[in-house]
């Protein structure tokens, strides 16, 4: 904010205190009412009576207002502070040219901006401890929500939605193995956890997570490298023991049920999982993010489980089903990348949101999301899917919400957070809602005995 | 006579918000507002990591001093309440004071400071359950002010000469 916005402000207050420092060494405050001229820069005010302002001190002037809450606490924090040094104008009176400023208002900068602005500030004092002290010091949570938060655990329903939507699938086929899904729906989620926290290792790196301003709950990567919760090989430990979970359950889902098909989905999975941010292939970083993301938290998760079943059969069947989760899950990542576009297009990462316009991003939602709904009506017209997945068309209102979000609050990452939460319930409902249409087309024709090409 | 006079442990058992000013290595003072809690006969405020330039400020320069001026978080200027002068006026103070910074368990030291930052402020014990979204807020030092000199202005109003009360160290 500039001198003049800040004295404007310090002109409206009714609490201001007067600062400066006493030959004893002692600062002291002491209210005083202040005379403002923002546009000049001018502040007077009188002495305190029975206290020496000396003349050519250096003193402040800060003014802090809350609102008391009924039930106690408080909000609408702010305090501005003008500093200068004490000039007497006669008797008992004083002015001080403004050289300096310094203001907070929590209306300007609510809790999330406040916070990532002091990071940086935090992080060096953690370092300045930690040499003074000499070890270690750093923030700290404890382990399971150090490992909540690190490996962005909430963000596993874009797998388990193609995951188990491919086990219904192979279910509806008459394929259908507990253990293994079991275990395919743990190593898929051990994959997924690993590429996170590859993704933040290899985004740290790059500088694209530090140069993030605007991060959310839902973008920017998990923060806890930015934290200094963790360390660089802390990460890369995190990251190892995920994709070795997923190896060693992976190994024994092909001795259980392997494949070529297995094996060939499950390398297309690999490569898509570490070059997604890792070098030299960085498909992120190429504008091939929601491609590669597409193609492995869709065809690739659901082909994987659903082959798992099969052993090794693939149907149009399963790649079709996969096609909405896939464009879903594809949007979580477009839409996410939304705020963050100024921080990635410093670090390179040319995504989509970075190359192209508002206009042509909202766009490009638009035609993603209609496709999706469309894919399943289509797939169900030519006898593909089964009727009852139709019921995810249910979405449809859900869909029209995240458009109405981008449209609105496009650059305001804090207020387009609704909308990102709502973008990925949309994925999540969707899956949810052809697992269901699924799951009452096997129940239709094993129970009820109708016929599998009318459901 | 102690350095804090009852009518000004009263202010501050009542205070919200008090602004802890520190001096700058350029000899600046620099106001900040802070949560006071009364703790014996002294007076700890915490700081988040975040906000740290002050610590190092307080290590740099021990001398302090803290204000209670602000009405609205004093509790208003209703009359029959602690620290409200009879006729209702509410009084100001300032606690001149050597701080020190105590930084030897970031994470839960300052915890034990949380039932009475709770009765100030019923929602800040509520606000921990964000530690994980935002941890850095929760990494806290204490600061601890012993009071020096008190100056207290019982009506507030300071173009009157405060009542200045020195500690037994200070005299």
């Amino acid at each position: 904010m500039s001198t003049t916005a800040d004295l404007a402000k310090l002109a409206t207050t009714d609490a201001a205190v007067l600062s400066w420092v006493e030959r004893d060494g002692y600062p002291i405050n002491v209210a005083v009412a202040v005379d403002v001229e923002p546009g000049q820069g001018i502040v007077r005010f009188a002495e305190p009576a029975g206290l020496e302002v000396p003349a050519g001190a250096q003193i402040a002037i800060t003014a802090s207002h809350i609102r008391p809450g009924p039930q106690g606490g408080f909000d609408e924090r702010s305090h501005v502070t003008a500093w200068g040094v004490a000039t007497s104008t006669s008797r008992g009176h004083f002015s001080f040219l403004v050289t300096r400023t310094w203001s907070w208002d929590e209306r300007d900068a609510p809790l999330p901006v406040a916070y990532e602005r002091d990071v940086p500030k935090a992080r060096r004092y953690f370092e300045a401890l930690s040499a003074e002290r000499g070890e270690r010091i750093r923030p700290r949570l404890s382990p399971g929500w150090l490992l909540f938060r690190a490996t962005r655990m909430p963000f596993l329903t874009a797998t388990l939605a193609p995951v188990l939507l491919g086990i219904a699938v192979a279910a509806r086929a008459g394929f259908f193995d507990l253990v293994s899904a079991a275990i395919t729906v743990v190593a898929a989620c051990a994959v997924q956890l690993g590429l996170n926290v590859a993704n933040d290792i290899f985004d740290t790196l790059a500088g694209a997570d530090d140069a993030n301003a605007t991060p959310t709950k839902f973008s920017g990567g998990s923060r806890v490298l930015q934290n200094a919760l963790i360390s660089m090989r802390g990460m890369s430990l995190l990251a190892i023991g995920c994709y070795g979970v997923a190896l060693v359950l992976g190994l024994v889902l092909l001795l259980m049920r392997g494949s070529t098909a297995l094996v060939v989905i499950s390398a297309i999975g690999l490569f898509i999982s570490l070059g997604y941010t890792m070098p030299p292939f960085k498909l992120v970083y190429r504008g091939l993010g929601e491609i590669a993301t597409a193609i492995g938290f869709g065809p690739v998760m659901l082909l994987g489980a659903f082959t798992v079943q099969t052993r090794g059969t693939l149907t149009w069947e399963a790649f079709l089903a996969s096609v909405p989760v896939a464009l879903l899950v594809a949007l979580i990542l477009y839409v996410n990348e939304i705020p963050d576009r100024a921080g990635d297009a410093k670090a390179g990462k040319r995504t989509l949101p970075v190359r192209w316009s508002e206009v042509a991003v909202i766009r490009g939602w638009d035609v993603a999301a209609a496709a999706t709904f469309l894919a399943v009506a289509a797939g169900v017209a030519v006898g593909l899917l089964p009727v009852p997945t139709l019921i995810a068309l249910l979405a449809i209102p859900l869909a029209r919400q995240v458009h109405g979000g981008l449209v609105r609050f496009y650059d305001n990452p804090y207020a387009l957070m609704a909308s990102m939460g709502a973008n990925i319930q949309l994925h999540m409902t969707v899956g949810t809602l052809l697992v269901v249409g699924y799951v009452a087309a096997i129940a239709s024709q094993s129970w009820l005995g109708i016929h599998p090409y009318l459901w | 006579m102690p350095a804090l006079p009852d009518p000004v442990a009263r202010l501050l058992e009542r205070a919200l918000v008090g602004e802890l000013t520190v001096v700058a290595e350029d000899g600046r003072p620099i106001a900040y507002p802070m949560v006071p809690i009364l703790d014996g006969d002294r007076i700890v405020m915490t700081s988040s990591a975040l906000d740290c330039r002050k610590l190092g400020y307080i290590k740099a320069n021990p001398k302090v001093c803290l204000s209670l001026t602000d009405p609205a978080a004093l509790g208003g200027v209703t009359g029959g309440e602690p620290g409200v002068e009879p006729g209702g006026a509410i009084g100001r103070a300032t606690i001149q004071g050597d701080a020190r910074v105590i930084e030897d368990d970031l994470h839960s030291g300052w915890e034990r400071l949380l039932p009475a930052i709770g009765r100030k402020d019923p929602s800040i014990p509520a606000l921990l359950k964000a530690r994980v979204g935002f941890p850095l807020m929760f990494e806290r030092a204490i600061i601890e002010l012993t009071p020096v000199r008190t100056l207290y202005w019982p009506d507030g109003r300071t173009d009157r000469a405060p009542t200045v009360t020195a500690s037994e160290a200070a005299r």
